[in-house]
Formats: C-alpha cells, sequence, structure tokens
C-alpha cells in the first residue's frame, strides 16, 4: 500500500473512530535489547535465559514443525494501547503489499501448513486482509484473526462480522478485562463500549456459542506489571460475568503475558517496575512452559516477509538464525521446520509461570 | 536494623524455612493448598485475603494479596470495595462492643 492510500485510510479512520492520540514512538529495536540485557538480576544463571533453557534439558532450543505460519500484515491500527507490543496505531503506514500477500499463499500453497494467524496492527485495515482469508480458506487451511473488536466499529469494515462467519474465520479479540476502567485504561477512553459492539455483532452471527466453525476467543493481560492469573479460573468468571453484566458470550479466553518490549518496555522503564517485572519473570521460570513456547511450532511472518521465531522477534528485528532462510522467497520448509530458535531476555516472558503464548498459557 | 518493617524481607519469606523446616516446609504447602480452586475460587480467596491483610493491618500480606489480586484479574474498585469488607467488619466489631459498654453503663448509671 503507498503512504497515499496509507495516510487516507488514517484520516477515514480517525473520522470515524477516534480511540486514542499518537504516542512517542517505542525506542528503537537496538535500544531495547540493550536495555534488557543491562538490568541487573538476582539469580544464580544470570538472568541468562539460555542457561535457564540447558538447565532444563531443552538447549538447543529448535523449532519442532510449523503448525501455524503466522502473518503480521503491519503496524497500522485504529487504537494505540498503552502496552502495545508492536509499537502500532493510525500514524503508522507499514502494512503488507498486495504482492506480498500474494508470496505468503504461494508459500502456504507448497506446505500443508493447518493454520494462518493473521495479526497485525489491526489486521483487517490490510487491502489484503480479506484476500489472504480467502485463499488461506480455499487452501483447506484453519484461519485466525487477531481482531481488536472496535475496528469492526469501522465504515469500512461493516461487512467484516459476516465475512469472517462465512469463511469459518475464528476470531480471536483483545479485551483485557470484562469492566470498563482497566479495559479503557490500557487501550484507550470509550474502547471497552465499543469492544462490546463487536462482540455484540459477532454473538449476533453465531459466533461464541459453542459452534466450531465460529469460535470466538477473548484474550486477557494484565493492565499493569503483574502476571496473569490461572487461564480456566479466569475464563470461568470471565464468561459468567460477561454474559450477566452484558448478555456477551465466547468460546475461550486466553490469558497472556504481557512482554517486556516496546511501548510496554517504556512504560516499565519510566513507571520504575522494569527491573522487579523482569526479575519477576525470570524467578518464574518454568521449564514445562520452556518446552511448550510457541516458536517451536510457528514461523512469523513480516509485512515485508521477513521470517521471525515470533512476532516479539519481529518487532525486536530478531530474524531468523543463520542457517534457516530469512524471506519468504527463500521458504525452505525443511530448514525452517527444525531452525535453532533465536532467544533473549524477553523470552522470560514466555516461560513465566504457566507460560505464555498467541494460545495462552502452555502448560 | 533500621525498621521493623522491610520490604525486601517479602521476597526471602521461604528463608524462614532456615530454621524448623519441617514446619515451614508444611506451612508453605498448606498456603499453597488453601489458595486453588475449590468451592471457592482462587479469585473469591484472593480477596477474602485482602480483606483480611487489611484487618491484621500487615504491610507484607497487603502487598502479597493486592498483587495476587491484580493477577486473578481484579480491578481497583473490586480491591478497594474488598477492603471497604474489613472495614465495615472492624468497624461493626467496635461499634457492637457498644451495647458492653451500654451494659456496663446501664448498670452503673442511675
Amino acid at each position: 500500500m503507498g503512504a497515499r492510500a496509507a495516510s487516507e485510510l488514517l484520516a477515514q479512520a480517525a473520522r470515524e473512530l477516534v480511540v486514542a492520540g499518537r504516542r512517542a514512538p517505542a525506542p528503537p529495536a537496538e535500544r531495547q535489547r540493550a536495555l534488557l540485557a543491562e538490568l541487573e538480576l538476582r539469580d544464580p544463571l544470570g538472568g541468562d535465559f539460555e542457561r535457564h533453557v540447558e538447565r532444563s534439558g531443552l538447549r538447543p532450543l529448535c523449532a519442532t514443525g510449523i503448525e501455524v505460519l503466522q502473518l503480521n500484515v503491519g503496524r497500522l491500527c485504529n487504537q494505540t494501547c498503552a502496552h502495545c507490543h508492536v509499537d502500532a496505531g493510525p500514524h503508522r503506514t507499514e502494512v503488507m503489499s498486495r504482492a506480498t500477500s500474494e508470496l505468503c499463499m504461494d508459500v502456504l500453497a507448497r506446505t500443508s501448513i493447518p493454520t494462518v494467524d493473521i495479526t497485525g496492527g489491526a489486521p483487517e485495515l490490510c487491502p489484503s486482509f480479506e484476500y489472504l482469508v480467502e485463499e488461506s480458506r480455499r487452501l483447506g487451511r484453519h484461519v485466525i484473526d487477531r481482531c481488536n473488536l472496535t475496528v469492526l466499529a469501522l465504515a469500512r469494515c461493516a461487512h467484516l462480522p459476516r465475512f469472517l462467519a462465512e469463511h469459518a474465520v475464528e476470531v480471536v479479540c483483545s479485551l483485557p478485562h470484562y469492566r470498563r476502567p482497566a479495559t479503557d485504561a490500557q487501550r484507550g477512553a470509550g474502547v471497552f463500549e465499543r469492544s462490546l459492539d463487536g462482540l455484540r455483532k459477532l454473538n449476533a452471527l453465531g459466533y461464541g456459542r459453542g459452534e466450531p466453525r465460529l469460535r470466538l476467543v477473548l484474550v486477557t493481560n494484565p493492565v499493569g506489571a503483574w502476571l496473569p492469573g490461572g487461564q480456566a479460573s479466569l475464563a470461568a468468571e470471565w464468561k459468567r460475568e460477561l454474559a450477566r453484566r452484558h448478555g456477551v458470550h465466547f468460546d475461550d479466553l486466553y490469558t497472556i503475558t504481557n512482554m517486556p518490549i516496546s511501548r510496554y518496555l517504556e512504560w516499565l522503564a519510566r513507571t520504575g517496575n522494569l527491573a522487579a517485572y523482569l526479575q519477576r519473570l525470570v524467578a518464574a521460570f518454568n521449564p514445562a512452559a520452556a518446552a511448550g513456547v510457541m516458536c517451536r511450532r510457528i514461523l512469523s511472518v513480516g509485512w515485508r516477509g521477513d521470517l521471525y521465531d515470533c512476532d516479539f522477534n519481529q518487532m525486536l528485528e530478531l530474524g531468523v538464525g543463520r542457517g534457516a532462510p530469512r524471506h519468504l522467497r527463500e521458504f525452505d520448509l525443511e530448514a525452517l521446520a527444525t531452525r535453532r530458535i533465536v532467544t533473549g531476555r524477553h523470552c522470560f516472558g514466555c516461560t513465566a509461570g504457566r507460560g505464555s503464548s498467541c494460545g495462552g498459557e502452555t502448560t | 536494623m533500621d525498621s521493623y518493617y522491610d520490604p525486601a524481607d517479602l521476597p526471602r519469606f521461604a528463608a524462614i524455612g532456615e530454621h524448623a523446616k519441617e514446619l515451614s516446609d508444611k506451612f508453605f504447602a498448606y498456603y499453597g493448598a488453601v489458595f486453588e480452586d475449590g468451592a471457592l475460587t482462587a479469585r473469591e480467596k484472593g480477596l477474602i485475603a485482602l480483606g483480611v491483610a487489611h484487618a491484621v493491618q500487615c504491610p507484607y500480606c497487603i502487598e502479597a494479596t493486592t498483587r495476587d489480586c491484580l493477577e486473578q484479574g481484579c480491578d481497583t474498585e473490586q480491591l478497594t470495595e474488598a477492603v471497604h469488607v474489613a472495614c465495615a467488619i472492624r468497624g461493626g466489631a467496635a461499634l457492637v462492643h457498644g451495647l458492653q459498654m451500654r451494659k456496663v453503663a446501664d448498670k452503673l448509671g442511675m
């Protein structure tokens, strides 16, 4: 998408739905990596992720296959959430082009990777979003849309709920809390009510009622510097409270730990919570969670077609390791399916406590 | 020792097991079991613990139970309501003893 088209999209989004203002950019990826590496931590293994992995008998940490092709189609979003690890917002112009989208589908067609996970930004704002969904479904693959819910309120997205239902797309939606204050504090004033509107639209189409073709999942992550609670326990409470308070239904709840990168890293540092938070993640290292980290089963694709172990490595500009193809153009399933995972201190976010991934807990 | 309370002591709580280890092992195992999901959810137990922490006015417990409640998905308004429950019971406990005061006063007064 050209800069002009992006700016038109931004202007349209701003007219239709002003959720939050522009924020200062997150620190450059290199600075983020250095900030994490420099922290003094109380840890017998020096806060070294690879040493923790080694002690768990998992080193070298390698992929075990590619079950999910995760496409990050860009940084453009109608929201500017306080914790966003993508540093996304209406001001961002990085969006996957049609040519790169076609390359994604060419690669998909050459493999039997069962799931395509489309994320952003708000992935629905990518002009080739519908092409990616249609083509993936035509190839018989399961499709996940990581939806922020409020995007469904945009006039240009009014048809999307029905489109998603017709293509049996699993919708995975961010909603930090089932009450307004915490949700709006993290995602912007008015987001909670608009999110409920989005959920009601999806419910009206049959989403969130136990029908496997119309699976609706909510994602909660802490609105602050703490770890998420137990997924099963919270899911029961969320189902009860969202039904009781708002008449809204969903199928499952994922709890996700906030990764200490990008905007959330900047917030941790600014509020004096960074060292204690990372200390907490390191102290809570769980070998069982390390064995189940999502990077072993997914391949993350950037908006330009670059390849990463996960969306977090993508934002830290840590491409797949040496020896593996680094762009979709050189896609080699065998080399990528067994590649060695590139790690850093941010990885403690996925291995703390019950574990965390794009699919929630990992233990 | 500069003060009776030191925030750095909370993460060192397990060091109490350096003496009478068997007893502390039993305590921590029991503690963990108490807060698991049961007839009450872990979240409900966390809110009770927060209220008790305020009633016994233990700063270590207040920090630990606040963090636990946040991790259980409670927001600040819910935490504050739990503290009001503690306050109501503590205040009520004082006030209901007023009836004892009245009995004494009535007996002694003319």
